[in-house]
């Protein structure tokens, strides 16, 4: 369960276990992604978050070490005060990390508003993202401080796309700071 | 346009893949919180006739996630502003339901499905609407028609990733299956960037996807240029 503010996201982690013959792929495991919003039934923005969430763990499980199996994630929004999906895409990496999957890096997400004034915003509120010019929304790999996966809405310049992106990066280093001590808070008790 | 039976139809063919967009007009009471701002519905359909891989059935995950995709294109561009399509605040307003459909699928679904969304919307032609003071009602007027007012003109272009080195513009759905990732680009005629979608895959530098950026930037103006001349040689007179 990772919050940020008051935006809470519950995710589970099952596998790798046996897949159903329809979706085992024969070279590696199928990850599958459920996003499930607070109120409602899951829509087309849900369906389209999943596959961001699904492609981006696609990339970093090495999934060719267990081929035949599922893997599911399952992400329960608790409360949305802003910054949903990089609070998913955290706590997806925290799952994967608890669950011991092998993975080539870690991930973290980084939400950037732009205010109308031009100055960028990380992790906006719901209110703050409503204002803004344009929010982008970044997964970093922790090797390098590459992007695994970017998303936008509004429209920015490409100066101050590079702006968040470079800020995100920044920011990058404190949340692979949290998730290293969550996991020796977690393994120092047993 | 194509479709004659359409308010505003385009028809796109980039490579092998087909795509066909149909705008129709109808109109509806507007939002109680949003009186002056009209509707754009895009619904993207992949159905099974255009590759073996798509089932007859409920619309799969891709399709959701391209009408997703086409849905914030048109808010994030403000190509069409909602405030454009309202006739009268409060009782009236236009909903432009834009379907888009693949009728051969061989790569770079996103790119086609924003060109075909762009050349029919400026296809479109929509008949003037008034309100009789008197009885309330509407009243179309078919012989007096307006074309749309689009503000601006996104152009969408997809790279695909193999490796983090190399990267192809306009994939096929060759090359889309044994890459490692993709990034689809949006910009308008000022170089603005009203989308950068890169849905996971394997991770990309900062400089390489700047590359991918100024890229965009030059192929959006010959796309732009190819879009205006088809649309002028069509025009009636």
């Amino acid at each position: 369960s990772v919050s940020p503010g008051d935006t809470s996201v519950l995710a589970g982690l099952y596998g790798p276990a046996e897949a159903k013959i329809s979706k085992e792929l024969p070279d590696r495991a199928a990850l599958e992604v459920l996003l499930r919003p607070k109120v409602g039934l899951p829509g087309v923005l849900e369906r389209s978050r999943e596959q961001l969430l699904r492609q981006t763990c696609e990339a970093v499980v090495l999934g060719v070490l267990h081929p035949r199996t599922a893997i599911s994630l399952v992400l329960q929004v608790l409360s949305d005060a802003g910054s949903l999906l990089s609070c998913c895409l955290n706590a997806a990496c925290m799952a994967l990390l608890d669950a011991g999957l092998p993975l080539t890096t870690l991930f973290c997400g980084v939400t950037c508003a732009l205010q109308p004034d031009g100055s960028i915003l990380l992790d906006p509120t719901a209110q703050q993202e409503q204002e803004a010019r344009a929010v982008l929304t970044f997964a970093i790999a922790s090797s390098e401080r590459k992007v695994l996966m970017a998303t936008t809405k509004g429209s920015c310049s490409v100066e101050e796309m590079q702006q968040c992106l470079a800020a995100a990066q920044r920011a990058a280093n404190t949340i692979f700071q949290f998730y290293r001590d969550s996991v020796r808070r977690r393994y120092s008790k047993s | 346009g194509s479709i004659t039976t359409a308010d505003g139809s385009a028809l796109v063919k980039l490579g092998n893949t087909t795509v066909i967009c149909g705008v129709k007009a109808e109109l509806a009471a507007p939002a109680v919180d949003s009186a002056n701002k009209g509707y754009i519905v895009p619904n993207v359909e992949l159905p099974s006739l255009c590759a073996e891989r798509f089932r007859s059935g409920p619309p799969g995950e891709e399709a959701q996630a391209a009408s997703q995709f086409i849905a914030d294109v048109i808010e994030n561009s403000q190509m069409i502003v909602k405030e454009d399509l309202c006739i009268a605040n409060g009782k009236l307003a236009w909903v432009l339901y834009c379907d888009i459909i693949c009728l051969d699928y061989d790569g770079n679904l996103l790119d086609a499905s924003v060109f075909a969304l762009l050349a029919a919307l400026k296809n479109v032609q929509l008949p003037l609407v008034t309100i009789n003071e008197e009885t309330g009602l509407s009243e179309v007027n078919l012989k007096q028609k307006t074309p749309l007012i689009i503000r601006k003109h996104p152009v969408a272009t997809s790279f695909a990733i193999f490796d983090d080195t190399l990267l192809i513009v306009d994939p096929t759905a060759e090359e889309e299956d044994l890459a490692t990732g993709t990034v689809t680009i949006v910009t308008d005629e000022e170089g603005r960037l009203c989308s950068v979608h890169k849905p996971g895959g394997s991770p990309l530098t900062g400089a390489k996807l700047q590359d991918c950026i100024t890229r965009a930037i030059t192929r959006h103006k010959e796309v732009k240029k190819l879009i205006d001349k088809v649309i002028k040689s069509i025009t009636p007179k």
